[in-house]
């Protein structure tokens, strides 16, 4: 594996509380690579540090052939950014963003301009061209945005949660693009806390929780190793008592969470047999998923 | 040395261009007004200053104390709404640029809308007769230099800002003071001894100084002195911001 991006032994550190705690990961070129995990997980900290935004307190990395941070303005050439809250530039119209944009890439004003109207295409933006930042909706603004990190025709691509704030048509209209750009042959870099999302996307993740990476593989293979193949969520009256009785002895593991009994299971019949003798009980039975793989080794409690 | 800080200047020019005609209009009526009203009017009370009409006296000074509010709203509160509300530094940083371009641009560019005002007010002079001839012109390579002083000093104010509040204390204790401790409005010989020594230090009065000479012909006394302490007031102050500025964003 020729890995554009490789991270050995991050770790990083505000106000004495470790925010990174010794992540490893490797991202081939041309995959999609996810960096998954709950809120506070270290997911930004660490998008920062590979981009040279701020500087790790040890570890290392290498980004496009150049060790961050020392040589980071020129991996910056090669890279595309797409940060977590949209800061395109008010002051331009959607036009003005894409060409001010390559300026900072020592890209000619001309060139700039050439590359406006299919840059408007990708971004699904041809009838915006002259509007203004504050005209534009979350979605178009998150696909400007993309479109943006586009101008210097990276090998790289980092996503801060990209799709974070959408409704539900704009984030399949951002994963049409992301998966476009992929077969196009760019790495992305894409952290998410949603499963859904990692699952569709990525070739490869990382499952990160406070600081720690604690998983690694493709989404199927994170599934068959760490989680039974069927779900069955149980819930209704008396759940706890049937699940304390009776389901202990038929799943392989079980998790009681609130009202719901998640039965993980290679077999669903044994479970659904047991049930019905209580009528009360209803069950939702399920493919396992990446959810399930992230909720066992992340835990259920809330994070903030 | 490079030029990417250039981008910057690009940038912002190219935001100032949309609202060009407001922007002129404000830096030509403003002073327009000032010179009239304060020149003319309390000028006919005043009389003569230094052996020359008030009016006269005012417009070199209103030429420093122009560029000096130019500079200073340019790189305090139009810089602190890029850095802070609008994350134009922090998108800018995703890009090869970084945190020495940005300041260094930006630094440049208030100083450059500085001159923009003075030259107004020297457009003005001429308008009313009071500026004659191509000398006067001489006074804008010196207006520059001001505005990279007092831009220089206010970034400092405004990487160090956590919100626009902070901005009045720079005001209060230093910006205030210093317009009436210059020499800008009344000559500072009014003031007592101990009072004028303070002025030794202040930017503006060597400004002042330095801008009368150029415009009027009047004595400077030490020229090169005071061309110098603008010009490290001005490098000193762009250079504390871009440290404290890359400690900022790059946490």
């Amino acid at each position: 594996m020729t890995g554009i991006l490789s991270v050995r032994g991050l770790v990083k550190s505000y106000d004495g509380r470790q925010v990174v705690n010794g992540a490893t990961f490797e991202a081939a070129a041309g995959e999609c690579f996810g960096i998954l995990g709950p809120n506070g997980a270290g997911k930004t900290t660490t998008m920062r540090c590979c981009l040279g935004l701020t500087a790790p307190d040890a570890g290392g990395i290498e980004l496009c052939g150049y060790s961050i941070p020392s040589m980071a303005r020129e991996a910056r050439y090669r890279v595309g950014v797409v940060p977590q809250f949209d800061n395109l530039d008010p002051d331009f119209t959607v036009t003005e963003n894409l060409v001010m944009w390559a300026r900072y890439y020592e890209i000619s004003k001309r060139a700039a301009q050439a590359m406006v109207p299919r840059l408007l295409e990708l971004a699904g933006l041809e009838d915006r061209a002259d509007a203004r930042i504050d005209a534009l909706s979350g979605g178009m603004k998150r696909r400007l945005t993309i479109a943006r990190a586009l101008v210097n025709d990276p090998d790289v691509l980092f996503l801060d949660e990209p799709t974070t704030g959408l409704d539900p048509q704009a984030r399949h209209l951002v994963w049409d693009g992301l998966r476009r750009l992929a077969k196009e042959g760019k790495t992305l870099i894409l952290t998410t806390h949603f499963m859904d999302e990692a699952e569709r996307l990525c070739d490869r993740l990382c499952i990160m929780d406070a600081g720690k990476i604690i998983a690694e593989g493709s989404p199927r293979q994170l599934i068959e190793s760490h989680i039974e193949p069927i779900v069955v969520e149980v819930f209704g009256e008396g759940v706890h008592e049937w699940a304390q009785k009776e389901a202990s002895g038929l799943a392989e593991r079980l998790e009681v969470s609130g009202e719901t009994a998640f039965c993980y299971t290679h077999s669903a019949d044994a479970i659904l047999a047991a049930m019905s003798s209580h009528p009360q009980l209803r069950a939702m039975r399920r493919v396992a998923n990446l959810e399930d793989v992230f909720i066992k080794l992340t835990g259920r409690d809330i994070r903030d | 040395m490079n030029f990417r800080f250039l981008h910057i200047v690009e940038r912002n020019f190219l935001v100032w261009r949309k609202l060009m005609i407001p922007s002129l209009t404000t830096n030509l009526a403003d002073p327009l007004f000032y010179l009239v009203g304060f020149g003319f009017g309390i000028g006919s009370l005043v009389g003569t200053v230094n052996g020359r009409p008030y009016v006269e006296f005012l417009a070199g000074g209103m030429l420093c104390y122009s560029t000096l509010n130019s500079a200073t709203a340019e790189a305090l509160y139009s810089a602190f709404s890029r850095l802070k509300m609008q994350r134009t530094w922090e998108g800018i940083l995703h890009t090869p640029m970084t945190v020495a371009d940005i300041v260094i641009g930006e630094w440049l560019w208030a100083a450059l809308k500085a001159v923009l005002s003075g030259s107004a007010i020297l457009l003005i002079m001429y308008a009313l007769g009071i500026a004659h001839g191509f000398r006067p012109l001489v006074v804008l390579p010196v207006l520059f230099l001001l505005g990279l002083c007092v831009a220089g000093l206010a970034l400092v104010m405004t990487t160090i800002a956590k919100g626009f509040d902070f901005f009045a204390y720079y005001f209060t204790l230093v910006l205030t003071p210093m317009s009436f401790l210059s020499g800008v409005f009344f000559p500072l010989q009014s003031l007592p001894l101990s009072v004028q020594k303070i002025a030794l230090v202040l930017p503006l009065a060597h400004a002042a100084l330095l801008s009368r000479g150029l415009v009027f012909g009047d004595d400077i006394p030490h020229p090169v002195l005071s061309l110098l302490l603008l010009a490290i007031y001005g490098v000193i102050g762009v250079a504390v911001s871009v440290r404290i500025a890359t400690r900022r964003l790059h946490r």
